[in-house]
């Protein structure tokens, strides 16, 4: 019975929660075109969720990609087809890994950084003074961060793909010795728009997602080091696990 | 005091925190173009006070005038149109930490109007030059040491010629020279610009060296109003404390708790 209730009360309270997320979201989306009469403002913060996030995107899409190439390579050796290489880290790449790993990376690089800028911003009185000179902190400061947010990070898991088939090739063709022409034509010929589409469409609910949770739980900080400490980590974990179950939705709505 | 003087008028404003009463019927007037303190021990709700002036907190009832806008009940717009005619300086500056000093006493300017550049750069030179910060306009507020920031952050607030300048604890954590230049400031920007200024603070020396008015707030109401030399000769224990720096008085020493030796036995398993 205990069990029951505490069951009950924890459910409403993530229900809560939600629904503050999504009225937070619906704030955001009104003041948007307000904040599109600052493009200025919106392209300082690409600059700070992409560009800045472009070195650990690159690194690891290489890394993901020449792992692919090798497993890869392991793998379809066996049935002797390993020209069918380009097509399965492309698959692989543009699908799944490209979008899901690099919001997982955005969350822990760009993220992390958003959520605790906003909580120290709050913490240190910057947002109340902005209101006391009577600019609205979410115009200025939220909105153009998560913008900023959702551009970047289709850009981001697009270079990340890109870079990841790059590294497949260069151990599966460079090093392990599959037919170059045949890599990239078999790539060519089956991998798809739609394939293409499921990576666009999953990198920008990602972003979307990845970037309103950290404006959010940044925003609505407790203005002390330990809840903007509590924020940022509560941003990654979050991220990651709304990031995974959404990959599950659209994967399966692709189908 | 007559009605036409009060800049701002708070007549029986009731306010509670989650079931706590902080002010049960408020009274209080600010005169226009004076410099008034409002004093008290911490956790009387000063700062709250200031949060129901500004805007920042709602009073649950009664009437809060603040130039001729009633706060209560107050839609978002109308209280931002009044706030660009008030100035506040936060208890630690509250400078963007994103820009220069220069763009931070620019930032009113670049938000609400569009003045041109050249414009903008002198005034922003003048305000500065007021609190004797031009040569800092390029540092950032990293660079900055307590009192120079709080200095940066006076000039943002007079950057839109406010009619009323808040200061929150402006003389917190300051050394003797800095404090002495703030407490300058208070009173010549109060004078050369005309406005309004409302001070709190707990520091007895220095509110009455500029104040002209001190109100003395005890336990969510008003515990004595008059000029600080009325205030040192106030026939009220809880102002002779308080004026007085005395550790135990109507404000009491110890937290509230239960009996002293009662607690240390029953620690010892003594009953």
């Amino acid at each position: 019975m205990k069990l029951l209730a505490e069951l009950w009360s924890s459910s409403v309270e993530s229900l809560v929660g939600l629904g503050a997320v999504v009225r937070f979201l619906l704030r955001l989306l009104v003041d948007t075109p307000r904040a599109l009469l600052r493009p200025d403002l919106i392209a300082q913060q690409v600059y700070n969720s992409g560009a800045l996030s472009l070195v650990i995107i690159m690194l690891s899409g290489l890394f993901v990609g020449m792992v692919l190439g090798l497993q890869g390579f392991q793998l379809l050796q066996r049935f002797g087809s390993e020209e069918a290489l380009g097509t399965a880290a492309t698959i692989g790449l543009v699908k799944e890994l490209g979008p899901v790993v690099t919001a997982l990376l955005f969350a822990g690089r760009a993220g992390t950084a958003l959520a605790s800028e906003l909580g120290l911003m709050r913490a240190t009185d910057q947002l109340s003074a902005m209101e006391m000179m009577a600019v609205d902190p979410i115009t200025r400061v939220v909105v153009p961060r998560f913008l900023g947010g959702v551009i970047a990070m289709p850009l981001l898991a697009a270079i990340f793909s890109v870079i990841g088939i790059y590294g497949a090739q260069l151990i599966g063709v460079q090093i392990m010795g599959v037919d170059s022409g045949s890599f990239w034509s078999q790539m060519r010929a089956s991998v798809g728009l739609s394939d293409i589409n499921e990576g666009i469409v999953k990198s920008c609910i990602f972003g979307v997602m990845c970037s309103l949770i950290a404006v959010y739980e940044g925003y609505h900080a407790t203005p002390t080091a330990e809840g903007v400490g509590r924020a940022t980590t509560r941003t990654v974990v979050t991220s990651a696990v709304v990031v995974l179950f959404f990959d599950y939705l659209v994967t399966a709505a692709f189908l | 005091m007559n009605q036409s003087a009060a800049i701002v008028d708070i007549r029986n404003v009731n306010y509670a925190v989650n079931g706590r009463p902080i002010f049960a019927g408020l009274d209080m007037q600010v005169p226009r173009g004076r410099i008034t303190a409002v004093m008290g021990p911490s956790g009387t709700g000063k700062t709250t006070l200031l949060r129901l002036i500004t805007g920042q907190a709602r009073a649950d009832s009664g009437s809060i005038m603040v130039a001729g806008q009633e706060l209560v009940n107050v839609r978002r717009a109308d209280l931002y149109v009044l706030r660009r005619r008030m100035g506040m300086l936060f208890q630690n500056g509250a400078l963007l930490t994103d820009l220069s000093v220069f763009e931070n006493v620019a930032f009113p300017l670049r938000e609400h109007t569009d003045l041109p550049e050249r414009l903008i750069r002198d005034l922003v030179l003048t305000k500065l030059q007021a609190v004797g910060l031009r040569g800092a306009a390029e540092l950032m507020p990293s660079e900055l040491s307590g009192g120079m920031s709080r200095r940066v952050a006076l000039a943002r607030a007079i950057v839109m010629d406010p009619e009323i300048l808040i200061y929150d604890e402006p003389f917190v954590g300051l050394d003797p020279i800095s404090l002495g230049v703030i407490l300058r400031l208070i009173r010549r920007l109060n004078d050369a610009l005309g406005i309004t200024s409302i001070v709190v603070s707990h520091d007895v020396q220095e509110i009455s060296a500029v104040s002209d008015l001190v109100y003395l707030l005890s336990g969510g109401k008003v515990a004595a109003k008059g000029t600080p030399q009325q205030l040192q000769s106030y026939p009220s224990e809880i102002v002779r404390q308080f004026v007085g720096g005395l550790a135990d008085g109507p404000v009491p020493f110890h937290f509230p708790a239960p009996d002293y030796f009662g607690e240390l036995l029953a620690r010892d398993g003594v009953s």
